[in-house]
């Protein structure tokens, strides 16, 4: 990973005319011609109803597929990049999946520690100290020990974010996190994303740019976020929260959960 | 191939997580595996010597024989191939599922994600540690066996001192034996950890497919190590 602030006039994820496939069928264009431009710092939340190809996209922006057509690039580096020349860069971007996607084979603390004990080549008690830093700041220490077969819901969705975390990544993706939380882990969570955003994370102080998923825009509307939403295999992006109820749009207000004017 | 190139390329990157990994994979397939194996050498011992006992009590006791069958029925064929076979339906089929499930949900994907390999993490410390552990499982149980073999002639009262035993094995061993049994039993540890890796990782699996996974893994393994076998015996053909 880079050590030196991201260049403002780079943007962090650039896309131009980008198609890209589903994750069941590869092949297949879900989201055809996204043109958009992130810049660090900023916070998206991206909206769509399921199957809309959120997730699709956000694999896409993680660098683990390859759009079918246009180009992507993360901090002006073609993506998706392979090769270990390429690792510094692909460091740069996390992604938290639906679940956390936790290893199974592993406990919690294992999970996190692992990708800083693999790609991280420093002292035992250096990296004991970020794990448990990491481990208290997402409320974890009590669940450390245990496999996630027996930890809940909505702590492997947190355990998920604090492995992303544990490699400081400049920008970080999170697919549908609030999805089957109750209101006081959606209220951690929009907590914690909100300190993210602004530079305060656990182990640092950098802006970090925060793109999240979402079937329900609702916790999000008084956050100060960039929105977009996917809507028949098209991006589109709708600007600042005050700006949102000023739109009439049908999927919107279904995202919004707003009542219908008929109703 | 693939895993070959990783295996050379990165066998150094992150020894802090692989090695363990190696260890982990080596142990549980052949540590703990072991009494099974004993118990299981000193029945084929029992067997062959048996066998052997029936046939010779048949046809006329030939002195010097029993060395030399229990070198060309254990050490050459039936230790490595059954051993191959039992790590094959023990830790074989563990790894299919473990890893097919871990493709399933997604947990190959997250690999990914975070940049780790997953051939360099997951596959590289399988291959080495299989084939170590079948390698070191099939030394054993040939010694395991060829001590039962002696156990059953003595009960049997055959008249053969310990001593004589020891030189009939030692006569009848070539050095081709020993580089072939090296050989062949790390082949079958690997080629059993590929097929079954491969089947588990190599394209997205849903959750139901998994048993069929394991079941093409386990049926392609063990025709790759009969058919790996029957090419060694070529070799004691030829030379």
């Amino acid at each position: 990973m880079s050590s030196s602030a991201p260049n403002p006039i780079v943007p962090a994820i650039e896309m131009t005319g980008v198609s890209l496939g589903s994750c069941d069928e590869p092949e297949t264009a879900v989201l055809e011609n996204i043109d958009w431009t992130v810049t660090p710092g900023e916070y998206w939340v991206i909206g769509g109803m399921h199957g809309a190809g959120k997730t699709s996209l956000l694999s896409l922006a993680a660098g683990l597929t390859a759009p079918l057509q246009g180009r992507y690039r993360l901090f002006g580096q073609e993506m998706p990049a392979k090769g270990d020349q390429f690792l510094a860069e692909r460091l740069r971007i996390g992604l938290v999946f639906d679940n956390g996607q936790l290893f199974h084979q592993l406990t919690i603390r294992e999970n996190i520690a692992l990708p800083l004990y693999y790609h991280r080549n420093l002292p035992e008690a250096e990296l004991e100290k970020i794990v448990h830093t990491i481990l208290e700041w997402a409320g974890l220490t009590p669940s450390a020990g245990s496999l996630p077969g027996a930890v809940g819901r909505a702590w492997l969705k947190r355990a998920g974010l604090a492995r992303s975390l544990v490699l400081q990544p400049e920008v970080l993706l999170l697919d549908n996190v609030l999805s089957g939380l109750d209101s006081r882990h959606v209220h951690w969570w929009l907590e914690a994303l909100d300190e993210l955003a602004a530079g305060r994370t656990p182990l640092g102080s950098r802006p970090l740019t925060v793109i999240t998923a979402a079937e329900d825009l609702r916790p999000w509307r008084a956050r100060a976020a960039q929105f977009a939403v996917l809507h028949q295999g098209r991006f589109r992006a709708l600007g600042h929260h005050p700006q949102l109820s000023e739109l009439d749009d049908p999927l919107l207000k279904e995202l919004l959960a707003e009542p219908l004017p008929a109703a | 191939m693939i895993t070959l190139a990783v295996t050379v390329t990165k066998f150094g990157v992150a020894r802090n997580v692989t090695f363990p990994a190696i260890y982990q994979e080596q142990a549980r397939t052949g540590k703990r595996v072991l009494p099974m194996f004993l118990l299981l050498s000193a029945v084929l011992g029992f067997v062959v010597i048996g066998e052997t006992l029936t046939l010779l009590n048949k046809h006329g006791f030939a002195a010097g024989i029993l060395g030399p069958v229990m070198i060309a029925v254990v050490v050459r064929e039936l230790g490595p191939l059954l051993t191959a076979m039992l790590v094959l339906a023990r830790s074989g089929t563990r790894n299919v599922i473990e890893l097919g499930t871990a493709r399933a949900l997604g947990e190959v994907d997250a690999l990914e994600a975070l940049r780790i390999d997953p051939i360099h993490y997951l596959v590289m410390p399988r291959v080495i540690g299989m084939g170590m552990a079948v390698f070191a499982l099939t030394i054993y149980f040939v010694l395991g066996t060829l001590a039962s073999g002696y156990l059953f002639a003595f009960l049997n009262n055959v008249p053969l001192r310990p001593d004589e035993y020891v030189h009939e094995l030692t006569d009848a061993l070539t050095g081709l034996d020993f580089a072939i049994l090296v050989l062949k039993s790390g082949l079958f540890g690997v080629l059993i950890a590929i097929i079954t890796c491969y089947h588990a990782l190599a394209r997205p699996l849903r959750l139901e497919e998994v048993s069929q996974a394991a079941t093409r893994a386990v049926g392609q393994s063990v025709a790759a190590c009969v058919i790996a076998d029957a090419l060694f015996l070529v070799i004691y053909l030829l030379v």
